[in-house]
Parts: structure tokens; C-alpha cells; sequence
């Protein structure tokens, strides 16, 4: 029994292992952890877009509002949807039965995901929906092929979908693909969605180390102490050789 | 005061143990950049010690809460950060040290007679790391913690009959699971600690009974029959351990403390600059000290797209993927260890130091340093046919060279060795 169960799950496993990795080179996120509005944004993006079906359970309100320099009780009315206390986790209430169900697969949670993934892939993925109605959400993904969720950020994009161009290939006309184009029905021009996307990755980056600036700031104290221990050190042991012929 | 030292030093006699092992402990003097790992060995095992004490504090060792357990540590508990990246740095940093600190030993021969033993201590010490550093990368419960485990642990199931009850003996369940956790967690924080200290503290033992050997690799403690010049004798005072009440000269050596403690101090400085600069700026190390995947709890109904353990194993599971009989590659694994261990016996020759051997041995030595870290570079890589090929070819040098040592070690042409250090 429990082989046959094992054998199901390795060509679930295999067959998923094979949907898996992007079809296309990624594209290079623009990551700076130091811009707070950007991560501000990021934060408001994550909030409306993102946390109806991903938890971010490892992170706490509190961190976010304190790192991200908004004020806890302006945080607190426009961007806590979901737990009570400032010091609450960012979680929702999606029931992991109904996701499964929903979606075909349990919801991964995002605190980490950058870290995971990387933020190039994140960056990549977030603008590499196109339109496909052969799929359940009516779209496809080329970093993410046969991708189980919904292109959320749709009404920001507006319809995207893949554009080609005819041309002239070895004296034949050929159908080319230049890229994902949109509608224009989204609420944000391509820049700006750009920008968004940035935004949120940004936030998504901060998240897997919400400590990494201070860790930096402390990091750069300790190398000079050790340099100058180093000379010290080194000074001293000089000055103790000089017995040694 | 001092009667109080007379007391304590007539019952327990600190004073004269600090002679032996420190202030009057000859070290010839010519050690060089090689001879610093040795101390650095012990201020990372103590690092691992001391953060992993405090990493314990908040650490919750089971499968529901250990990686949430592991994310409270790095955001809520103050420098929880500081106090992982220290651990898990560390452990790279473990391994690092000693791997130089083993290269040196084969450079100046420091395993030849008289000291096999110190060599099996070593070696001792090495093998329990690899369990300690193996178990330690379980306890954040990331995908990479349980797949690196599931394939470490099958390796066990490839031993003829007992090999599926091995395993599950070692796991403690049908499948790597909560118990199995528990059970790495005790052992990763009492049990091989405790070895480790204890194999350390005989492997130090050990190299003060023979003395430090040197880059030269000649004999600093001569016969005191009038044959030493007077010139080479060493100014200082040195413990009559060493001198057998005047039976040995000590040359060109000095106290261990305090000349070498304070060029270690240098090199302690050199090493924690690069240490902390991993540790604030790098953690990760490039995805090489901590892996991507790990980042994500473990998913027993997901595998990775790529299973590779961390950088310090990848020789050894490059030797292993390169025999095609997973049986045999198993043991060939086993083999590249018990070949190191072996060399004080392997190696024939009477000569310690590179610096004059034969020109067959720096290049031998050289083919043996590529092979490691070429193996090494497969064992990250997957498992294409051109670099199984290439794995089996490293691997065939790797042990080749123990082979061609045995050989030529018995009668090599060397150099003739310098009277004194130079």
C-alpha cells in the first residue's frame, strides 16, 4: 500500500517537477530595500492584491508598520484587513481544504518567498501572465508554465496577451513573438505597472529579511573594530617576535 | 594569596599544566599562513557551541514547530539574526578550517610517525563533524533539511540485508517525520558536542606528547650528545617533559604562549573580518551555506527540482553518484574517507615535508587538491552524463592518488633534509 502510494506521489511529483521553470530568461527586478515609499507601496500592494489567498504568517503587523515608517494607527485603519492586534501575524482566514480545492494545490506563503525564488523571478513572473483560455483562471504563465492561479493584479495590467508581428524569416512570412502586450483596459499604463511590480518584489524582499539593513549597519561597526584589531594584533605581535631570532 | 596557589597547585596543579601546555610548550618557529587553522578550529567549535546554546533557547524541535520556531528566532528574539547566521556560518566555516587544516597536514606530513594517532583523532574529529554538521541541517525543518536528509539516510539502505531496517532504525519511522527530528536534535546538541569536545581535547592531548611537527617536517628534539651546535639551541626555557631532564636539546623553538598566541591573535583577526563579512553582508553565501529551498517548510509531497547537499559533503556525494551500483558507490564513498585516515600507513616515505620530496609528490599533491575541489564542483551540479563522466574520472584520481603515494612513497628520491628550521 504504502509503495503504491509513494510511486502516485512520485509521478505527481515528477510531472510537476516538469511543469516547473521558467521558459523564458528572467528579467533583472530593480530591488532597493532602502526605499521606504517603494516598500510603502509594496506593502499596500501586498494588502489589496496578494493576502486574500497568500498568508505572510511570519511577519507581524507591527514590523512592518515600525520598518516601513507608517504610523501604527494610520496603518492600522487602512492596511490591517485581517488579525486585531498591531502585534498580530499577517494571516488571513482561507481555509486550506478550500484552496486545495480551489486551486489544485495548497497556498504557498509568501514571507520568504524571495528568498525562495529570488526577486528576478518574482519580477518576471509578475509580468509574464498572458491570456490563455484553455486554463481554468483564463491564464497562462511562461515563468510559471500551467500556472494555478489567477492573474490578480489584471484590473492594474488590463488583458495581456501575447502579441506577435508577421515577418520576413529566410524570405518567409512567420508569425514572431515580440511580447506580452495589453488591452489597455488596466488602470496603470505599462510604466506604471512596471513600477508596481518593482514595488511589490521590493516588499516581498524586505520580508525575507526584514533585519538586513540593521544587520548591515552593525556589520559595517564590526569590520572596522576587526580591522583595527587586525593592526593591533598584528603591532603586538611584532613587538613580541623581536625575542624570536 | 600565594599560599592559596600553593594549596590549590599542590592538589590540583594548574600552574604546572599551564607550563607544559602554554608558557614552557616548544613550538619550533617557523610556523607559517598554514598553522593558524588549528586554533581557529577551536574558536568556531566554541562559536557553535555558544550560539547554539542560545539558538536552543527559542528553537522548537518538531516537525509543526521547528521552521516557525527558526523564523521567530530571526525576527523576534533580539539578534536572533546575528545569533543563527553566527551558527549556520559557522558550521561553512567548521568546515573550511578544517579542511585546510587537513591540507597542511598533508603538506608537511604531519601524519607520519609519530603521529598516526594524532592523525586518527583528526580524522575522528572530522567524521563526527560531518554527522554533527548533517543533523544540524535537519533542525530548521526547510525542504532542503528533509530531502538532503532522505537522501543521506537512503544512502544507509543500500548495505546488503540490514540495509532497509538500518534506516529505519535511524529514522525512527517509516519515513523521515517528527521523530526523526527529535531524535537529530538530541543528538546535534548533547550527544555529538560532547564527543567532539571530548575528541578534541584527546586530539590537543595527543599533539603535546609528540610535539608540533613543522613545515620543514625534520626533528626539533635532538639527543643532547654534543652533536647539536651550540648556536641552535633554543634561548628559552622549555618543560622537562620535553627536555627528559636534560636527555634532549629543544632547537630553533619557542614557548607556545606567549609567541604563537599572539600571532594566532592575528590570524584570529584576518579570519573574523571575513567571517563577519559573510555573516552581516552574505548569510546565504551565495546559496552555498544556506539553500534556497530551505526557505520553504518541508513538503514531503514535493521535491525540490534539485537535490544538492551543502557544499561540505559534495566530494563525497560526487564519488558516490559516480558509480553507477548505488551499493558500490556507497562504499567507494566510505573508501575516500578510510583512505585519509589510512595515510600515516599509505604513505611510506621517511621525509615529512613537500618542501623535500620528490617532484612525483607536489605533483601528486596537486592532483589530489584538484580532484577534491573539481568533485566537489560536480557534487553541486546534477547528475548529466558529462558530469558523471567527468565525476568518475576526478574520482579515479582522487583515489589514484593514494595509490601512486603507496608506491613511490617506499623508495623516493628526495631531497637532502636542512640541519636546522628554515
Amino acid at each position: 500500500m504504502l509503495k503504491h502510494i509513494i510511486s502516485a506521489a512520485a509521478l505527481l511529483v515528477s510531472s510537476v517537477a516538469l511543469a516547473a521553470g521558467p521558459n523564458i530568461p528572467l528579467e533583472k527586478a530593480p530591488v532597493d530595500i532602502r526605499d521606504t515609499e517603494s516598500l510603502q507601496r509594496g506593502f499596500m500592494l501586498y494588502q489589496n492584491y496578494c493576502l486574500a489567498c497568500h498568508q505572510m504568517q511570519y511577519q507581524r503587523y507591527a514590523r512592518s508598520f515600525r520598518d516601513l515608517n507608517i504610523p501604527e494607527e494610520l496603518g492600522m485603519e487602512n492596511l490591517m484587513f485581517t488579525g486585531t492586534r498591531v502585534g498580530d501575524h499577517i494571516t488571513n482566514t482561507m481555509d486550506p481544504a478550500d484552496a486545495a480545492e480551489w486551486f489544485g494545490d495548497a497556498i504557498p506563503d509568501l514571507t520568504n518567498v524571495a528568498r525562495v525564488r529570488g526577486p528576478n523571478w518574482i519580477y518576471t513572473y509578475l509580468k509574464s501572465f498572458y491570456k490563455d483560455e484553455s486554463r481554468p483562471f483564463g491564464v497562462d504563465n511562461d515563468v510559471f508554465p500551467m500556472v494555478g492561479m489567477p492573474h490578480v493584479l489584471q484590473e492594474l495590467q488590463g488583458v495581456p496577451y501575447k502579441a506577435y508581428e508577421t515577418r520576413l524569416v529566410d524570405g518567409q512570412e512567420t508569425q514572431v513573438y515580440v511580447g506580452i502586450r495589453t488591452d489597455g483596459s488596466g488602470e496603470m499604463s505599462e510604466a506604471e505597472y512596471d513600477r508596481a511590480v518593482a514595488d511589490l518584489v521590493n516588499y516581498l524582499v524586505y520580508t525575507g529579511e526584514p533585519y538586513r539593513l540593521e544587520s548591515e549597519r552593525l556589520g559595517i561597526k564590526v569590520l572596522i573594530f576587526l580591522a583595527i584589531f587586525f593592526v593591533l594584533a598584528y603591532l603586538l605581535k611584532k613587538e613580541y617576535w623581536k625575542d624570536v631570532d | 594569596m600565594k599560599n592559596l596557589m600553593n594549596w590549590i597547585e599542590y592538589r590540583l596543579p594548574v600552574m604546572e599544566k599551564m607550563k607544559i601546555h602554554m608558557t614552557q610548550y616548544p613550538a619550533p618557529k617557523n610556523f607559517n599562513f598554514w598553522y593558524f587553522f588549528g586554533s581557529l578550529a577551536i574558536v568556531v567549535l566554541v562559536n557553535q557551541i555558544l550560539t547554539g546554546i542560545w539558538l536552543t533557547m527559542n528553537y522548537e524541535p518538531s516537525a509543526e514547530g521547528a521552521f516557525r520556531s527558526i523564523e521567530y528566532i530571526m525576527r523576534d528574539v533580539e539578534y536572533g539574526w546575528l545569533l543563527r547566521y553566527m551558527h549556520s556560518t559557522g558550521a561553512s566555516a567548521f568546515f573550511v578550517v578544517v579542511y585546510l587544516h587537513m591540507l597542511r597536514g598533508m603538506m608537511y606530513g604531519s601524519y607520519q610517525k609519530p603521529r598516526e594517532l594524532l592523525w586518527i583523532f583528526g580524522m575522528l574529529i572530522y567524521l563526527v563533524l560531518m554527522a554533527e554538521a548533517f543533523m544540524g541541517y535537519m533542525l530548521p525543518w526547510g525542504q532542503m533539511s528533509f530531502w538532503g536528509a532522505q537522501v543521506i539516510i537512503s544512502i544507509f539502505g543500500v548495505i546488503p540485508f540490514i540495509g532497509d531496517d538500518l534506516t529505519l532504525w535511524i529514522r525512527g519511522d517509516y519515513v523521515i517525520s517528527g521523530a526523526t527530528l527529535n531524535r537529530f536534535f538530541a543528538l546535534h546538541v548533547i550527544a555529538l558536542p560532547l564527543v567532539l569536545v571530548i575528541l578534541v581535547f584527546l586530539h590537543i592531548m595527543a599533539l603535546h606528547e609528540v610535539g608540533s611537527n613543522n613545515p620543514d617536517g625534520i626533528e626539533t628534539k635532538r639527543d643532547n650528545d654534543g652533536t647539536v651546535p651550540a648556536d641552535a639551541v633554543s634561548k628559552f626555557e622549555f618543560h622537562d617533559n620535553f627536555t627528559k631532564g636534560g636527555k634532549k636539546v629543544i632547537i630553533d623553538s619557542i614557548p607556545f604562549h606567549p609567541y604563537y598566541t599572539v600571532k594566532d591573535l592575528v590570524g584570529l583577526a584576518g579570519f573574523l573580518f571575513l567571517f563577519a563579512y559573510v555573516i552581516f553582508f552574505m548569510p546565504e553565501g551565495g546559496g552555498y551555506f544556506l539553500e534556497a529551498p530551505n526557505f520553504e517548510l518541508a513538503n514531503p509531497m514535493k521535491t525540490p527540482e534539485h537535490i544538492a547537499p551543502v557544499w561540505y559533503f559534495t566530494p563525497f556525494y560526487a564519488i558516490l553518484r559516480a558509480v553507477p551500483n548505488p551499493l558500490f558507490g556507497a562504499v567507494a564513498m566510505f573508501a575516500a574517507i578510510l583512505a585519509l585516515a589510512l595515510l600515516p600507513w599509505i604513505d611510506r616515505g621517511k621525509v615529512r615535508s613537500v618542501r623535500y620530496r620528490c617532484g612525483l609528490h607536489k605533483l601528486n599533491l596537486v592532483n589530489f587538491c584538484i580532484s577534491f575541489v573539481a568533485l566537489g564542483i560536480l557534487g553541486v551540479l546534477p547528475a548529466t552524463p558529462l558530469y558523471t563522466l567527468l565525476s568518475q574520472l576526478f574520482s579515479f584520481t582522487y583515489f589514484g592518488f593514494f595509490i601512486l603515494l603507496w608506491f613511490y612513497s617506499k623508495n623516493e628520491n628526495t631531497k637532502p633534509l636542512p640541519e636546522r628550521l628554515t
